[in-house]
């Protein structure tokens, strides 16, 4: 569980975040959604005490700041928007480094986090020689090889074709279901009505809405939708 | 893995590769005294193989294995702290500003204060030069702009160099400004090695201490810190770590360069590309680089005005060529 209360933070004296006030309950996937530079990442760097703030965020019943780094890290798995390798190492490898906060090299939650991302076919292939999708799923798995708590994962959809996108949300479901606290940040609207069972939208660094209603898409993102089977599809603008 | 031999027996043979080539310095030298001699001159003995032993070939092979092993430990550390092939202690200026601290120690008086003022001066030297980049790595410089501060760098550091020399009050300053320019082991002393060998082990274990968190920055800095990692101290160990390393050996040794590009790269294929795994390969394989080019240098040129640094430049020169083409057709 992660409490944030009326947290605000910002970059050289722009706001980023403005008293926000929210919570990411255990067992349930909750998604991050809002225009471009709503603050999206820098709530999930808050979570990680990656970003100096005012207000107050609790992880698990402690305040961030009261945290060591190693514990932080093996409570909080983060999945940074468009991460990459900069060494051309065997996927399995990269994965190893999820261990890294219980300084393990835990071969089978290395096998397991493979096999959940679906990766476990390439494992022994150098990252450098994957497809983008392929990569996208390796640095996921690296995530899940912490076998941490809770799972913060920014734009993990951005690189993946449609079905290992729903996969993905099928994945973080399952992830959820097992009691883990799981928040993504997704620019697929799509996706997080379908597949999130809370929404929190943020605009210009505060919480707008807790939904997608019409209203709240005509707000923020300016643009009006269709809505099918529980979903909906970005339509035109308004 | 991708490797060819598992990690520790391929380090063991590099390690004795490089105490093999390292012996062979010890019983190579243009007075003839047979191995026998030489090695009784050592563990103790007098005369002419003692002093021979003692004071010219031990001090030369122990401080080829130590400059050696400080260059190709500080290229790895580099390379995994830049998450750039292309980093080392020669081409990002380093080497040049430990060689401008130590002609500015020698011959403007203050090593004849302490000798311990000469690695002194080099590691500041190092330091600066190391900061000036890890600053700009900062500020988000790229790869290209990394390297050409270090070709400025270098630049100003051996122009410097040669303008103290010019204005030092030792007539035979100039004469040994190829030394500091090209490196050599030649006349080496014993106190030379007593002072570089445990600057460069400090300096080793500084840099094998962020060996996790280089790791890590296969990553990126900001998984690095989600995993635990303080980023900031990581950093801190490798330019302190290769400060002191190729300070201690500069100062010793003068400005031996491409050993930190080369080693680590010639390994990779062996060892892999986990920064972690290369550091302490890169020490033997540097060790073994230098150790066997003064050799080569030695059977060449008997009369020794080739220098050591002329042999690894030839090496390594075509090498950072080959690199850079890679490179680009990577991208």
């Amino acid at each position: 569980m992660i409490v944030f209360d009326r947290v605000g933070a910002g970059y050289a004296g722009r706001a980023a975040l403005r008293e926000v006030s929210a919570r990411l309950v255990p067992g349930k996937v909750t998604g991050i959604v809002g225009p471009n530079g709503a603050g999206k990442t820098s709530l999930l760097r808050a979570a990680l005490g990656l970003l100096p703030h005012t207000g107050k965020v609790t992880v698990q019943d402690r305040a961030v700041e009261e945290w060591s780094r190693e514990a932080l890290a093996r409570t909080i798995a983060y999945l940074p928007q468009g991460g990459d390798a900069h060494w051309p190492v065997p996927a399995r490898d990269l994965v190893t480094l999820g261990r890294l906060p219980h300084r393990d090299r835990d071969a089978r939650a290395v096998a397991d986090a493979l096999a959940r991302a679906d990766a476990g076919a390439f494992a022994e292939r150098r990252i450098d020689e994957l497809s983008a999708g392929e990569r996208a799923r390796v640095l996921l798995a690296r995530a899940l090889a912490t076998q941490a708590p809770v799972l913060l994962a920014d734009e993990p959809a951005a690189f993946l074709d449609p079905a290992h996108q729903l996969r993905l949300m099928d994945l973080l479901r399952g992830e959820a279901a097992r009691g883990t606290t799981v928040a993504v940040t997704l620019h697929d609207l799509a996706l997080a009505s379908r597949h999130c069972d809370e929404v929190l939208v943020l605009h210009e660094g505060r919480l707008a809405a807790t939904d997608l209603s019409d209203e709240t898409l005509a707000r923020v993102f300016g643009i009006a939708v269709l809505r099918a089977d529980g979903a909906l599809v970005p339509w035109r603008l308004v | 893995m991708s490797t060819l031999l598992p990690g520790k027996s391929a380090s063991y043979l590099l390690a004795s590769a490089a105490i093999l080539a390292a012996a062979m310095s010890f019983f190579l030298g243009p007075t003839h005294i047979a191995p026998k001699e030489l090695l009784d001159g050592l563990f103790g003995g007098h005369g002419i193989a003692a002093i021979v032993a003692r004071e010219i070939r031990l001090p030369r092979a122990g401080l080829a294995l130590f400059v050696g092993a400080a260059l190709g430990a500080s290229g790895a550390a580099l390379q995994g702290l830049f998450r750039n092939p292309l980093a080392s202690p020669d081409v990002t200026g380093v080497t040049s500003c430990a060689g401008l601290g130590a002609v500015v120690a020698l011959y403007f008086g203050f090593a004849a204060l302490s000798p311990a003022l000469l690695p002194a001066f080099a590691i500041l030297g190092a330091l600066a030069s190391a900061s000036i980049l890890f600053v700009l790595a900062r500020k988000g410089a790229g790869v290209m702009a990394l390297v050409l501060a270090g070709v400025a760098i270098s630049s100003l550091a051996v122009a410097l160099t040669a303008l103290a020399l010019t204005f030092a009050a030792n007539p035979y300053a100039m004469a040994e400004m190829v030394l500091w320019m090209m490196g050599s082991l030649k006349d080496r002393t014993l106190t030379d090695l007593a002072f570089a060998a445990p600057l460069i082990v400090i300096g080793i274990a500084l840099l094998l201490s962020a060996a996790r968190g280089l790791d890590a920055l296969t990553l990126g800095e900001e998984a690095a810190r989600s995993l635990g990692i303080d980023v900031t101290s990581v950093r801190m160990r490798v330019v302190l770590g290769v400060a002191l390393a190729t300070g201690a050996a500069t100062a010793a040794a003068g400005a031996v360069s491409f050993v930190g590009l080369v080693v680590p790269h010639l390994l990779r294929p062996l060892f892999g590309y986990r920064p972690a795994q290369l550091i302490l390969p890169s020490a033997f394989g540097g060790a073994l680089l230098v150790a066997a080019s003064d050799v080569l240098v030695r059977s060449i040129d008997p009369s020794e005005q080739l220098r050591l640094g002329v042999v690894t430049a030839m090496l390594g020169a075509p090498f950072f060529f080959t690199l850079i083409l890679k490179l680009r057709r990577e991208a």
